[in-house]
């Protein structure tokens, strides 16, 4: 062993650190080399007693032919090069870059661990990135949950394919076969003897090295994983517990000013004549700044307006609220949500475009012993993250860079370019922490006003959003109405079922005029239904958008799950049926589905259904799970009621039961909530239970308060007391959820539990009290509690 | 306006126009952006800080109304109940986002400086001033009661 240790301390010193002074020692043979230095370091190891001193590498003394350009770049999910995700520094610290944006999903804790895991690097080394938007990332709009999906395969080769090199800088270094070396915990080992390199040494080597082609990156055997599906704590979380890390709203830039924006009432409102006396009266208000009136399609232009500048926030609001502004109404100026609700409920009692079509449903209604129908209405929502939009914009010249918590820095950056008509190149965004999202920060229009108003005011400038202005100015979730309509046989078997949807897709906002639900709308919870009826009909209606419809936490799947899970509830309630037996039945043998063969034009999330297979028998697995969990058909106290929902989403597969406790007076209280997931492969377990935890809240919250409403084309919520939102007291009491242990693919984790919890809920109240809840919110932002029907003849119906 | 504010045990000399919030005093003044702004009006508890060690709204208190009170953001926030909190919530990994968590860290510290043993109830009415989206609720409960317990 001596002689192992004298191979490998270079330069003869008791640390064994030779220094750059000395490179062309590494130069000798490894012979030569031990032979010229023997004596000394033989000495230096008896006296440190066969201690093992760790040489330090000189990268540039040892000759290696040219890499090549990386055959990582085209893999699945795009370019899997080391170096892009992973900075090894001298000091051992493991730098891998997330792309995606952290907004309490921990994506910079799960995309380490899938690096981390393959590149064997130690946990306690690795630190996180914050990648800007650029294209050399590759798709970072961190929304649709497949921030894993689209990244675990590539994470995992990346990782590999660094351990790989540097387990072959080691061999080079040590002149010897890499398949004699292994790499475990950040240190690469020879196998032959105890001799070890640790990665900092290496990485300046390892990086000179050609990158291994995919067919030669080894991952690891699931078996082997130490961090991935394992419950790895967060990275971010200790900061968070401190007040440290910055979100958007925390940036601060030398000489930043503050601001604030007074938009118009209505989209495509114009502004009209301002007058700021007032406004620049007051201390600290710098400036005012009119803004361009956007024109259609909405797109992700900034609504127009009028800014306040000022040196901090306190100011700018003051200076906004003596703002007098003359408001010009748009073409959204006569918009009223409740006329509109009434227009979409007679739409949808016309036949619609046929989007999916099994059988004959029309004759086979009209024979059935037993037909029910039912409409459904679910209102406009706001995502509301606790963090408001919040931007910094600063200038140089013709430079622009800005820091905001974005949850697409690239189509931020893209945006930009295109409404300021400058290059990308000068353009840089810089992705922050998020406090939330929920889709609404996949929308750049806030950074564009920072830039904006940056460019006029000639400072860097920090735009913040109020709370009035996120729910005031927002992309709405969209308002939907529903009609489905059943045939049961005698036997209470349903052979026919019609599912008609209307709702303003979110194309409105990006194409003048569009009403059409798009086919990724409606592959949202409607064509993709998984009933085994012999007759089944998915249709959709038009719908206009008057305010911007945008993308909110499972989108269409929210108030598609709503209606058809409640529907499937009352099916069972008319065959005189227990709602989960009933479910089962509906969803009926294992099977795979494909809505394309059957007349849909199904996205199935970007995903291919050869690797992402609609598989029934994964829906039945998860209701036959929470089942177990909640016990279903236990006997329930009087006023107490238990329901169930299932539904596939982001390619993850979610049964959620629901325990609700009515008092007479219709006060309403969550027991309990118990939910089983399939989301395919996990990354991280214990954070997966926490999003559907936060999903169900999140869906929770919508069905029982949730309601954005608009008089004149305005809306008419402001704040958390008129936009309510779930608290602390109104939180389930208990809440259980169990992880489906799958090597499947992973699927979405983000939003999949958030549309069976509006239906679970009012299925348990339906159990727990006879009232069908069809029309949502249930209680509402003013209410307190459950309004029930007084005549129990009209229960079931309303 | 110069006014002396006692920040985590510090005086800080602050310019702000009479009327100004302690909120804004402290994240754009002062640059202490741990204590955040979440609705304006009292409404959400994510600018809650101690002022005497009583959980106060930021946003609503003027800055120029708190004389030589103490005041105590999640920066400065220590003893007993904070270091509890602190830990609990980095091991059983409390917060998703984070953007509340400074309101929410510093809501249970006063409820369990106050009291030690906080049945569910008594957590409920604690922090159901504190809005969290993420839905943190359950994981509070939870981490506040095993530190009790």
């Amino acid at each position: 062993m001596f002689l192992h240790d004298i191979g490998i301390i270079p330069g003869g010193t008791k640390s064994g650190a030779p220094t750059s002074d000395h490179p062309a020692i590494l130069n000798l043979s490894r012979r030569g080399f031990v032979a010229g230095t023997s004596l000394f370091v033989v000495g230096v190891a008896l006296v440190g007693c066969s201690s093992y001193v760790e040489p330090k590498i000189d990268p540039n003394a040892i000759d290696l032919p040219k890499a090549g350009p990386s055959p990582l770049m085209e893999v699945k999910g795009g370019d899997a090069t080391p170096a892009l995700w992973i900075a090894i520094e001298e000091n051992g610290a493991v730098k891998i870059t997330c792309h995606r944006s952290e907004m309490g999903q921990q994506v910079w804790t799960s995309m380490a661990q899938i690096v981390a895991d393959e590149l064997e690097a130690e946990w306690d080394k690795v630190e996180i990135v914050q990648a800007e938007g650029h294209e050399r990332y590759g798709d970072q709009n961190t929304d649709g949950s497949r921030s894993v999906r689209y990244n675990f395969h590539r994470l995992r080769i990346a990782g590999a394919a660094m351990k790989q090199m540097l387990i072959e800088a080691a061999a080079v270094y040590w002149k010897m076969e890499a398949a004699d070396c292994s790499a475990s915990q950040g240190l690469v080992s020879n196998n032959q003897n105890s001799d070890t390199l640790s990665y900092g040494n290496l990485a300046k080597l390892a990086a000179r090295l050609q990158v291994p082609e995919e067919s030669n990156v080894a991952l690891k055997d699931p078996k082997d994983w130490r961090y991935i599906n394992k419950e790895i704590p967060s990275l971010t979380i200790p900061r968070i517990t401190r007040g440290e890390g910055t979100f958007g709203i925390d940036v601060d830039r030398p000489g930043m000013v503050y601001a604030v924006v007074a938009r118009p009432p209505q989209l495509f409102g114009k502004t009209g004549a301002v007058r700021d006396t007032a406004t620049l009266a007051i201390p600290g208000v710098l400036q005012t700044v009119k803004l361009p009136d956007p024109s259609s399609p909405a797109v992700f232009q900034p609504l127009g307006g009028v800014a306040v500048v000022a040196t901090d926030t306190w100011a700018a609001i003051q200076g906004r609220n003596a703002l007098k502004i003359n408001w010009i109404d748009g073409p959204n100026a006569s918009y009223d949500s409740d006329t509109f609700a009434e227009q979409m409920k007679q739409t949808a009692r016309r036949s619609g475009a046929v989007r999916r079509k099994r059988g004959n449903v029309a004759s086979a209604l009209a024979s059935a012993a037993q037909k029910i129908e039912a409409e459904y209405y679910a209102p406009h929502l706001s995502q509301s993250p606790m963090e408001p939009p919040a931007a910094t914009a600063e200038w140089d010249g013709d430079k622009l860079e800005c820091w905001a918590c974005v949850q697409d820095p690239q189509a931020t950056r893209q945006t930009l370019s295109d409404l300021l008509k400058i290059d990308k190149k000068n353009i840089t965004v810089h992705a922050t922490w998020l406090g939330g999202a929920f889709g609404r920060k996949s929308k750049p229009d806030f950074v564009v006003e920072a830039a904006l108003i940056a460019k006029e005011v000639g400072k860097p400038v920090k735009v913040t959003w109020t709370r009035e202005d996120e729910v005031r100015h927002g992309f709405y979730h969209s308002v939907s109405a529903q009609r489905l309509e059943a045939g049961l046989d005698a036997d209470g078997k349903c052979t026919s079922y019609l599912h008609r949807t209307v709702f303003p897709p979110i194309a409105s906002t990006f194409v003048p005029g569009m009403d059409v639900p798009t086919d990724g709308e409606m592959g949202l919870g409607a064509t993709d239904v998984p009933f085994a009826m012999p007759n089944l009909q998915v249709e959709s209606g038009n719908a206009k958008g008057h305010v911007r419809i945008g993308w909110l936490r499972s989108v269409s799947n929210i108030y598609h799950a709503f209606a058809v899970q409640s529907f499937a509830a009352e099916m069972a309630h008319a065959a005189g049926k227990d709602q989960k037996d009933y479910l089962l039945e509906l969803i009926g043998e294992a099977r795979t589905i494909d809505p394309n063969a059957e007349g849909a034009t199904y996205p199935n999330y970007d995903a291919s259904l050869e690797e992402y297979p609609i598989k029934t028998a994964r829906l039945t697995n998860v209701v036959n799970m929470v089942s177990d969990m909640a016990k279903w058909g236990r006997k329930m106290p009087a006023g107490h009621g238990l329901g169930i929902a299932v539904h596939r989403s982001f390619l993850s597969y979610i049964a959620t039961i629901i325990e609700v406790a009515i008092t007479p007076e219709g006060a309403l209280t969550i027991p309990g909530v118990w939910l089983a997931a399939d989301s395919g492969t996990v990354i991280n377990p214990r954070h997966a239970r926490a999003q559907m935890e936060g999903g169900t809240i999140y869906g929770l919250s919508n069905a029982l308060f949730g309601e954005i409403t608009a008089k004149n084309g305005a809306v008419v919520q402001e704040n958390f007391p008129s936009w309510r939102v779930l608290r602390m007291g109104e939180a389930p009491r208990a809440f259980e959820v169990q992880i489906v242990n799958s090597n499947s693919a992973p699927a979405g984790v983000g939003e999949p539990a958030t549309p069976p919890a509006a239906p679970a809920l009012t299925n348990a109240i339906f159990n727990a009290t006879g009232h069908r809840i069809r029309t949502l919110p249930i209680i509402g932002a003013n209410g307190s509690r459950l309004i029930l029907p007084t005549d129990t003849s009209a229960r079931g119906k309303e | 306006m110069t006014i002396n504010l006692n920040v985590n045990g510090k005086t800080e000399t602050v310019d702000a126009a009479p009327g100004t919030p302690l909120l804004w005093v402290l994240r754009d003044h002062l640059k202490m952006t741990g204590t955040k702004f979440g609705c304006g009006i009292a409404q959400c508890g994510a600018c809650t800080v101690h002022v005497d060690g009583t959980p106060t709204r930021s946003c609503v208190t003027a800055h120029d109304s708190l004389g030589d009170a103490k005041v105590t953001t999640i920066e400065g926030v220590t003893g007993k109940a904070a270091d509890a909190i602190r830990k609990i919530w980095v091991k059983n990994d409390v917060p998703q986002c984070g953007y509340c968590q400074s309101g929410q860290i510093m809501a249970a510290t006063a409820l369990l400086a106050k009291n030690s043993n906080p049945s569910d109830d008594d957590i409920d009415a604690a922090m159901s001033g504190n809005i969290c989206r993420c839905a943190t609720y359950m994981s509070i409960r939870r981490a506040i009661k095993e530190t009790a317990g």
